[in-house]
């Protein structure tokens, strides 16, 4: 088969869509105004402001007063979860529970308040790297601040029972934050009638651009201010607002709400087929419960290669993929999440994701199944682990 | 990660890859858990390594200062050999990441150990001729 650039890396980023570019590009040159100014320009930049985010509201089923614009998730989940814990702290209430294979902006957030005394309970997500609501439930203490549970793992794309969990927090009177920034656009989000007090979304997840996020905070719930100065996003949030980005991440939301079990049931299948395919090759898993997983989201782990040997190796070959392994993420230490599954070093150094959205081809699906076992033959055929690995299946 | 040229030409070509039949020295670094492992063969003939192969399960660091190291000691004395240091691989791999310099350590420590095998297949204590093999400093497992 001819070599094609293929893009199987959705999960780290997407393109910016046709559509969302076009509303943006007004708001550079022609609507340029600063939405806290009085004029005409400024009162048509605060119009556009307000109109995106109430349709940011609408697609996740919560009311316009209950959006703040962010610069990313990363932003969203360290706000939302220092807002209620300084708060909360005053009253006594120091305990935060969250799972271990959150994303970094969660952990490193949690990891920051235990120094300044904080206690924070790690759940474990095991084998199917799915939470258990029963030890949400188990974990509340009496000064439990907040729980904590991604929507959808970023990693490996198992989808955690928010619903089930919000409904335990709210029985026990503790507030629930889900980063949802790897579920939006996959699978419906409705904040009210799903009982999440607090939900973190970002911009170029979903074909929007980078630098743009939310975060939603039911109504009632107070929220500390995150930068001084000007009165924007109702004063918690200081800073001239990033109209291009809003406004673009505002259509990326509308578009991403829209059709989600059509494109969901035509990716799934192709993810499917990534995944039988890949798993034909001997000494590989998938990672993640097989059906409670995004659509698009396919992790295997692949014995006796390394991660970014393969990823390099693809990138050759036009593939773009990312890898668990400690040498991708600059530490010594393959991912934390692959760890968290009970996975070995050796076996987690060795992992693959690829992840699709609704712009893959069968025929890039089919390029992949080619590809990857002829790069994972060249990588075995050097590795001296792969030669230890069938030695200890021969004898 | 930004790599070198070369870097990515050793990795995407490697040199010498393979295993010598009937070595006269193998030696192996690294570990599974760190997530590299190289394993080296010489063939050694009045003195001069005649012949080198390879074998690494690891990064593209780890593949490319393998493949490098393979070049710079093929069709050299022992002596040579031995003074071969992981800076001159880096070098010759016109630099590598800060954090993939342990690969370079290991490069080197996988062909001191080769030749470790060889003096003890010959019946001579390797340590005072190759020194002591240290363990990759950074690795914390």
């Amino acid at each position: 088969m001819e070599k094609r650039f293929v893009y199987a890396d959705n999960a780290a980023t997407t393109k910016v869509s046709k559509p969302v570019l076009d509303v943006m590009m007004p708001y550079f040159t022609e609507e340029y105004g600063n939405a806290s100014s009085i004029y005409t320009l400024g009162r048509n930049a605060k119009k556009a402001l307000e109109t995106a985010r109430e349709t940011v509201a609408k697609t996740i089923g919560a009311e316009t007063s209950e959006i703040y614009f962010t610069s990313c998730g990363s932003e969203s989940d360290n706000w939302a979860i220092r807002s209620v814990c300084e708060r909360l702290a005053a009253k006594g209430k120091k305990h935060i529970i969250t799972s271990v294979f959150e994303h970094h902006a969660v952990l490193h957030t949690c990891q920051a308040l235990e120094k300044l005394g904080f206690e924070v309970t790690y759940l474990p997500v095991y084998e199917n790297g799915i939470v258990k609501t029963e030890d949400v439930k188990n974990a509340i203490r009496e000064d439990t601040a907040l729980v904590t549970i991604m929507y959808a793992n970023n990693e490996i794309g198992t989808i955690q029972p928010v619903e089930e969990i919000a409904a335990v927090c709210r029985e026990k009177g503790v507030l629930f934050h889900t980063d949802a920034v790897q579920a939006m656009g996959h699978v419906k989000i409705d904040v009210h009638a799903q009982g999440i007090d607090m939900l973190s979304l970002s911009g170029h997840k979903i074909h929007a651009q980078k630098g743009i996020g939310a975060l939603y905070v039911r109504k009632g719930i107070p929220v500390t201010n995150l930068i001084f100065g000007g009165a924007q996003e109702r004063n918690r949030r200081a800073g001239t607002e990033n109209l291009p980005a809003i406004v673009g991440f505002a259509k990326a939301m509308e578009i991403a709400g829209k059709d989600i079990e059509k494109r969901a049931e035509k990716t799934a299948k192709q993810r499917d087929r990534l995944i039988e395919g890949i798993l034909k090759l001997p000494r590989t898993r998938l990672n993640g419960d097989p059906v409670k997983r995004l659509p698009g989201t396919v992790n295997i782990s692949i014995e006796g290669v390394e991660g970014e040997s393969l990823l390099l190796m693809l990138d050759l070959n036009g593939i773009c993929a990312s890898s668990g392994s400690a040498c991708t993420s600059g530490s010594l230490d393959p991912s934390h999440v692959l760890l968290a599954l009970g996975l070995k070093h050796e076996v987690a150094h060795g992992s693959l994701r690829l992840s699709i959205n609704d712009e893959t081809t069968d025929e890039d699906i089919d390029y992949i199944l080619e590809v990857v076992p002829k790069v994972v033959k060249r990588l075995r055929d050097m590795s001296p682990l792969w030669e230890r690995i069938c030695n200890e299946e021969t004898v | 990660m930004l790599y070198s040229e070369k870097v990515l030409d050793h990795f995407s070509n490697p040199r010498n890859v393979g295993e010598i039949e009937n070595a006269d020295g193998i030696g192996e670094v690294g570990n599974a858990k760190c997530g590299d492992i190289m394993k080296m063969y010489v063939k050694v003939d009045n003195g001069i390594i005649s012949d080198v192969k390879f074998k690494t399960f690891g990064c593209g660091a780890a593949v490319a200062t393998s493949s490098m190291a393979t070049e710079l000691i093929k069709g050299k004395s022992i002596d040579d050999a031995l003074k071969l240091t992981n800076k001159a691989v880096v070098e010759a791999l016109d630099g590598l990441p800060a954090v993939k310099l342990h690969c370079s350590v290991l490069a080197e420590q996988a062909i001191k150990s080769a030749l470790a095998d060889y003096y003890t297949k010959q019946g001579i204590d390797p340590t005072p001729i190759v020194g002591e093999i240290g363990e990759c400093e950074e690795c914390h497992h």
